[in-house]
Order: structure tokens, then sequence, then C-alpha cells
């Protein structure tokens, strides 16, 4: 049953994009075809479950035992990096024709504010899924960093289906490019905000 | 290159706001009121003056292929150290800003600096570089949180002016989105009359 | 231009760079341990100032542990003249963090929160003097029912942030729980 609120919670009351503002970059620079989106979306979801594995297995069972828990941003974005490094490889070797698509975007998940900063939120915050104030479990982490890949998937998809439509339109001249989506981005966390108080 | 001319592009030409488009993230996340902006914009300046200079200083010791890895270990220390300072000397920042000081290490503008500039380019001029486009970000994030701090909450650098609350979008999400839109199309109208 | 890029190059020069930045950080990191402490220790006997009666003691050199909240007596030349007690409840954006403060009688002398994650201009007025917070300074949990109007009690709920209110509420209630069980420890004859 957590697991459902845990869901809901990151995809859509807490949108990690329309409201905890990480992963940005990406949302303004990707999202103009929905298929881009989509691809970029299920890349980031597999490299954010993988390294929230990771550093949570590192700062329980390496960094806190050793006392060098102020390794931890160092440590955190080392992991990431080469799990990224990694997935390019193995997407080389497995599928080149969706290394192909992803291009330029799959080493840019490396600095994805919603990688690390998931993998931080887990190890560091308490979380009130139900109940008293905790700290996530391995398990629940890993719901949590699906998840939150999961509405940034969401939002990068819905943003780009609205940039698909608004090419087509007359935009004034200043607000052409950038402005413009950022706007929308704006009025989608409002309509997000909607949510709030569902979990 | 003149240093100052490297500070002043950093400013305008070469704003990471209103310009590049960089580092979003926290620009969106920490700017509810101007001396949040400041802060971040301020811990962040600090990381990319001594990032820079220190990539700028042994870049020529590290081969190609471990570049951006060793790059971002560098940036990543600076960033614990920025952490730990904070925490310990300005618990109150440390506690609003939260997440997003050890994020620093992914904003786009350290790592986009490094590879950019410092490590073709002298060390003092590249701690310029940092400078510069530190005080870009600083200033922008300043105005934002300015803005949003005065509409939303209707104070101005934490003196509040009127009795409750102002127009609280400003300081939730949406108002971040729109109010940096409007500060980026202002920008714009301001450097095309330069031109 | 940079160092040529073979296999040992590569492994030697991250290595180097790593364990160089690694000590760095193990020397800032013990330069700012004590003053990060400090610092701690200070928002922890702020709260713990605000919310309960004057005392001679140092109240966080004496705390204990009860119910899995932390407790700080205050004392008057030996003699208990409140107990402030940390809990965690959980909000409406989060953890509220929050320290509860009780006279010796068990009535509440004040409360103070220490963080929370609630929304601005809502729930966020939960740090300051409102309804919700002022309303149950001198009452003794024992004796009212200090819930919200909508759940039948005496207390107003924060307009539009009942789920906060109820949240703080329920950490008073949690703090108040702890204080019966301290009640029983200190007089273990009488029950």
């Amino acid at each position: 049953m957590e697991y459902i609120i845990i869901i809901i919670s990151a995809v859509f009351v807490n949108n990690i994009l329309l409201s905890q503002f990480l992963g940005v970059c990406p949302f303004l620079g990707v999202s103009k075809k929905v298929n881009t989106a989509l691809g970029m979306s299920a890349a980031v979801t597999f490299v954010m479950a993988l390294s929230t594995l990771v550093t949570f297995l590192l700062q329980y069972y390496v960094l806190v035992p050793l006392g060098i828990g102020f390794l931890q941003t160092v440590s955190f974005i080392l992991v990431i990096a080469g799990l990224v490094q990694m997935v390019e490889i193995i997407l080389k070797k497995i599928s080149p024709a969706l290394y192909q698509a992803l291009g330029i975007f799959l080493p840019l998940i490396t600095t994805n504010c919603c990688v690390l900063g998931v993998a931080l939120l887990v190890v560091n915050n308490e979380f009130t899924f139900g109940g008293d104030p905790h700290m996530l479990n391995l398990g629940q982490s890993v719901v949590y960093a699906v998840a939150s890949a999961l509405g940034f998937g969401l939002a990068i998809t819905l943003f780009a289906g609205i940039r698909e439509q608004l090419d087509l339109n007359n935009v004034p001249k200043a607000f052409r490019g950038v402005p413009i989506s950022l706007i929308v981005a704006g009025i989608m966390a409002m309509a997000f905000m909607g949510f709030s108080g569902i979990v | 290159m003149g240093k100052l001319k490297l500070i002043i592009d950093g400013i305008i030409k070469n704003n990471p706001t209103f310009v590049l488009i960089l580092g979003m993230c926290p620009t969106l996340g920490t700017t509810t009121s101007a001396i949040n902006g400041m802060g971040m914009g301020l811990a962040t300046l600090f990381v990319l003056v001594l990032s820079n200079m220190t990539i700028s200083a042994i870049a020529k010791l590290i081969p190609e292929q471990v570049r951006i890895p060793s790059y971002i270990v560098v940036i990543a220390a600076f960033v614990t150290i920025v952490q730990l300072l904070l925490q310990a000397y300005l618990p109150s920042l440390y506690e609003t800003l939260g997440l997003f000081i050890p994020l620093i290490v992914v904003n786009c503008i350290v790592l986009g600096r490094a590879e950019a500039f410092a490590n073709k380019n002298s060390v003092i001029d590249s701690a310029c570089d940092g400078l510069g486009v530190g005080l870009g970000f600083t200033i922008a994030l300043t105005i934002l949180g300015f803005v949003r701090e005065l509409l939303g909450s209707g104070s101005i650098f934490g003196w509040k002016f009127i009795d409750g609350d102002g127009i609280l979008a400003f300081v939730l999400a949406p108002g971040a989105f729109i109010v940096l839109a409007y500060l980026i199309v202002l920008f714009r109208k301001v450097t095309a009359k330069k031109a | 231009m940079a160092k040529e890029s073979s296999f040992k190059n590569m492994v030697i020069t991250l290595s180097l760079i790593c364990l160089i930045c690694s000590a760095l950080l193990g020397v800032v990191y013990s330069v700012t341990k004590a003053p990060i402490e400090a610092a701690e220790l200070a928002k922890i006997n702020n709260a713990i100032k605000a919310v309960v009666p004057e005392c001679d003691n140092n109240p966080s050199e004496e705390m204990m542990e009860v119910e899995g909240c932390v407790v700080y007596p205050a004392k008057v030349n030996g003699n208990i003249v409140g107990y402030a007690i940390k809990v965690k409840a959980s909000g409406f954006g989060g953890p509220i963090q929050m320290m509860v403060g009780f006279n010796a009688d068990g009535t509440i002398y004040n409360t103070s929160v220490i963080s929370h994650a609630e929304t601005p201009g809502l729930g966020a007025k939960i740090t300051g003097e409102i309804p919700t917070r002022t309303q149950i300074v001198g009452k003794n949990p024992a004796s009212s029912n200090l819930t919200v109007t909508k759940d039948g009690g005496e207390i107003d709920a924060i307009t539009a942030s009942t789920i906060t209110s109820r949240a703080f509420l329920k950490g008073v209630e949690a703090a108040y729980k702890v204080f019966v069980e301290l009640q029983k420890q200190q007089q273990p004859w009488e029950n």
C-alpha cells in the first residue's frame, strides 16, 4: 500500500520537475518532439533506478560505517558518472539504433539534477508517506526513484506535446524559445498543484 | 584578453541565466526570496572561481579520456567544502538552500565553464571568467528572488511592508517559471537596445 | 596538449585526484566538525529555551530518551520545573520537527517549530503566533480536548491548512504521551 502512495506522490503531488525543480535543464532543451521525450524518459528512469540502488548501498554500507559521510557528494556523483558511462557502452553494443536516437542526451544524464537529487533525497531526508516520518528502506527508495523518473517523463512528454502545437502558433517575438516554454511550464506547475492533498 | 572584459562578459553577454539558459534548477528552486537567491549565487560563485582556477592549473596533466570525471571530482570537492562551511557558519542559509547546495556539482554552468574556458586558458583568466559568470548568476538569482519576494510575500530583503501575505503564487512553483520567463524577455529587450 | 590517454595514465591521474580531494575534504571536515555540532546544539537550545520556564541547569546535557523521543528536563535548584520534548509529526509537505514544553504539572508552557516543509502562506504559518499554537498554552492535555474544531476539539486550525494544524496537534499529543510515561517512571511507587 505504501508503494502506491509513494508512486502517486512522486508522479503527481510532488512532481520532481514541476514542484521540486529537479531536471529543468533537459526539460527546456530536449522536449520538442514527443518521441525524443519518451526516449529520454526511459533512459533517465533506468539510470535513476540503478544509481539510487547503488548510492543507497554505498551510503549505508560504506560511507556511514566508515564515518566518511562528508564524501557523499563526491562519491555519489562519481557513481552516477560511472553508471551513465556503462549504460552508454552497453547501449552501443545491444541497440545502436537507440544509442543514435538518444545522441548527446545520454552523457547529459550525468548532469541531470534529478538523478543526483533523488539519490541524495532518499538517504538524507525523512519521508511521511502515510505514517510517521521515517527514512526509506532500499525497496521504497528504488520505487521512489522510478516513480520520480516517471513523473519527470510525464512532465516532459506532456510538455513536448504542447511544444509541438506551440510551434505552429503565433508567439510574440520576444517570447519565442525559452520564455514561452517557461510560461507553459509555470501553467503546468499550477495544474499539478491541484493534486496536493491527495496523499 | 582584458580581465575586466572577461568579468563583464560573464554578467551580460554570457549571463548564464538570461542568455545561456544554464543552471535552471537552483534558479527556480532557491529564489523564494532575494537573500536566498543571493546566497545560492554566491555559493556557486565560490565554486566556479575555485574550480576554474584549479582545473586551469592542472588541465595539462590530465589525460583526454578522463577529463570529465576528473573535473567532476574537483568540482564536487569544492562543493563539499562550501557545504561544510555553510553548515558550520551559516546554518540557517544552509537549511534554506537544502538540497540545492550539493546540486551545484551538476550545475551545468560549472562544468560548462570548466570545459569551455578553464581548460584552455590561464589561471588568472579562468578566475576572472568564473568571477564574471558567477556574478552574472548571482545578480540574476537576486533579481528573480527580489521580484518573487516582493510580489509573493510583500517584503524586500526580509523587511515586510504589508500585513499578511502577498500573491502566494509567486513564491510557489508556478511563480518561479513565470517570473523567470518575463525577466528573460526584459533582459533581451534591454540588451537588444544596447546592440 | 594533455597527457597521453594510456590506461595506466588515466587510472593514476583519476586515482590521484580522488585521493587528494578526499584528503582535502577530510581536513576541512575535521575543522568544521566542531562548529557544525555547536550550531546544531544552539538550535536545540534555542528551541528548549522558548518552551520551558526559566531554569538554572543545562537541559541539553541532561537529555533522556523516552518512548523514542528526546526529553530535556528543566530544573531549578535540582527540582523539575518543566520538560521540553522533541517530537516529529507528519506534516502536509514532510516531517514537522517540533519542541513541546510542559510545566511540571502537565500544562503546556509553549511550543516551538524547529523545522518543517509546509506550504508558504498556508501551513507555514505554524511557525507564527497563531491561534493553533497560542490557544493550547496553559492547557492540560489530560483535561482539555486539544484537537481542531473540525474534529470536535477546542482549537482553531489555520485557515485552509487543517492538515498542518492536525499534524501539529498530533505532535503535541504524542509529546504528552511521553510526558505521562515520564511521570510514571519518576514515581513508580505511586502506580
